[in-house]
């Protein structure tokens, strides 16, 4: 008697390995498909520690390059690479802005500091220094990202926890996409050639190129321009260094200058596209055009509140791999449309003799003023 | 030193995981492979008895899964490839600034170029003072684009 169906004794074999095959497959599917996922995450994670490897690489050759240190950089650079910012508490929010504010300072001029004494030859040169702080902190970036996605792989292989696999798997393409970005860009701020995100300082220059233009708090300058009749005050972060400077006290400081006296405000930067979007398609709004934690956002909007004034938002749309490397043909094309609305907006919604601050933010990397 | 001692300790323990996962898909990847080599043999087998609708059916099963096979093989060696970075070339856009001369002239990025800074050398055209206007990169591939 058989106990699978068929004629020979080959046929209930492969009938019987079948079954073994589909019970296998009803209790251990899960597992065989954890497997499978711990494989790709293995692979990226494989690639990722290639990348960081390339961005520490990167920044100690820069360092030793530019900087001349009297001593192998490449311990005080990993002790760099592992710097973290402990965010202030938020149990009493009130104040808090101006907390983050004090610690991102600080942060920043440590930073700077520590470059400073890896690179005593590049010491006086600003621009050298914030173009190694850049690629120190593409570094930093890469390591970190790293760090995070090792940590969910070991912790989803010691607990064989299909969700936190599965979690990390999901989020994959978008981290390796960044990270492939920041490992562009390594080359891109050692050199100092302007990024995506160099969009906004770009035509902030283009605006203000030829006038007078004088430092403001911080690290940023401001120029005086005719613009159609009106008078245009330009802003934009100092370059051409890799630097953002710090928008939100520069934009209070000339309007406390102006004494709010201002038509409008218009900020210019580099926006994130969704799929579907073109590179360097340029598209206008309302509210502070700026990124980051939130801080200058923060300062910008209390005191275009504060004196009631408009502010608009230009932006030229991007992806994040965009942003931060070498900046795409498709944006330096686009910074003359983004003028061209800059114009629009000025002209439609303001009068003649009227005194309009325009704003361009990003890093100033690569451009000058 | 301790940090160091553990963390080394934890590396070998992920490893010694890794490679236990590596034996179990490659023993499901043979004992598949197995599978299919029969299927494949009984395919031949049938088709001698002239059973073609029978025999098709075994090839087919035997293909898809030796397929699935080399798939799963293919993929895990994926990770001993190399990773290379991406490098793009950046180019530097020069510009004269004699307004009746405007002769424009592209060269690949130097260290030291940035937007806006005014050149020593003269314009081959007419000897006017040179500026940079631009740096950018070309990409050459084009995005992919969906009908919607």
């Amino acid at each position: 008697m058989s106990l699978v169906p068929g004629s020979d004794s080959l046929t209930q074999i492969i009938s019987l390995l079948t079954y073994a095959f589909f019970i296998v497959f009803i209790f251990y599917g899960q597992r065989i498909q954890m497997y499978i996922m711990v494989r790709e995450v293995e692979n990226n994670l494989h690639k990722l520690r290639v990348i960081k490897d390339e961005g520490r690489k990167t920044a100690i050759e820069a360092l030793k390059e530019m900087g001349k240190p009297t001593s192998d950089p490449s311990a005080r650079v990993d002790r760099y690479l592992d710097y973290f910012t402990i965010s202030p508490q938020t149990m009493d929010p009130s104040g808090i802005v101006y907390k983050l504010d004090h610690i991102l300072d600080m942060r920043d001029e440590r930073l700077k500091e520590e470059v400073r004494l890896m690179a005593p030859a590049a010491a006086g040169d600003e621009v050298q220094i914030n173009n190694l702080e850049n690629t120190l902190e593409a570094a930093m970036a890469l390591n970190y990202i790293y760090k995070v996605v090792r940590h969910y792989y070991i912790q989803g292989k010691k607990t064989l926890s299909l969700y936190v696999i599965m979690q990390l798997q999901m989020i994959l393409p978008m981290v390796m996409k960044e990270a492939e970005a920041y490992g562009s860009a390594l080359k891109a701020f050692a050199y100092g050639q302007p990024i995506g995100d160099s969009v906004g300082p770009l035509i902030a220059s283009r605006l203000m190129h030829g006038y007078e233009a004088r430092k403001v708090y911080k690290d940023c300058v401001v120029a005086s321009v005719p613009f159609e009749g009106r008078t245009a005050l330009v802003l934009k972060a100092e370059g051409p260094g890799g630097n953002v400077g710090k928008p939100g006290d520069a934009i209070e400081g000339v309007i406390e200058e102006q004494q709010g006296k201002l038509a409008m405000v218009i900020m210019i930067d580099a926006g994130l596209k969704l799929e579907g979007e073109l590179v360097g398609e340029v598209s206008e709004g309302i509210g502070a055009a700026i990124g980051g934690p939130g801080v200058d956002a923060f300062k910008i909007e209390e005191k275009v509140t504060k004196y009631k004034l408009p502010l608009y938002a230009v932006i030229v749309k991007e992806d994040i791999g965009d942003a931060v490397s070498p900046m795409r043909r498709e944006i330096h094309e686009a910074a003359d449309k983004a003028i061209e609305r800059v114009r629009d907006i000025v002209k439609e919604r303001t009068k003649e003799g009227d005194t309009v601050l325009i704003v361009g933010v990003g890093n100033s990397i690569g451009v000058g003023q | 030193m301790r940090m160091n001692t553990l963390s080394r300790s934890k590396q070998t323990n992920s490893t010694s995981t890794s490679s236990r996962i590596n034996t179990y898909l490659i023993l499901i990847v043979l004992v598949v492979l197995a599978l299919s080599i029969v299927a494949l043999f009984v395919a031949a087998q049938v088709l001698l008895t002239g059973d073609t609708i029978t025999a098709g059916l075994f090839a087919g099963i035997g293909l898809i899964a030796m397929a699935m096979c080399v798939f799963l093989l293919f993929q895990s060696r994926k990770q001993t490839a190399e990773v290379k970075l991406d490098i793009p070339k950046v180019m530097t856009i020069i510009e004269c600034q004699n307004k009746g001369c405007a002769n424009k002239t592209t060269r690949e990025f130097q260290r030291g170029d940035y937007v806006f800074k005014d050149l020593d050398v003269a314009c081959g055209k007419c000897g006017g003072k040179q500026m940079i206007t631009g740096i950018y990169k070309e990409v050459k591939e084009k995005e992919k684009t969906y009908a919607v």
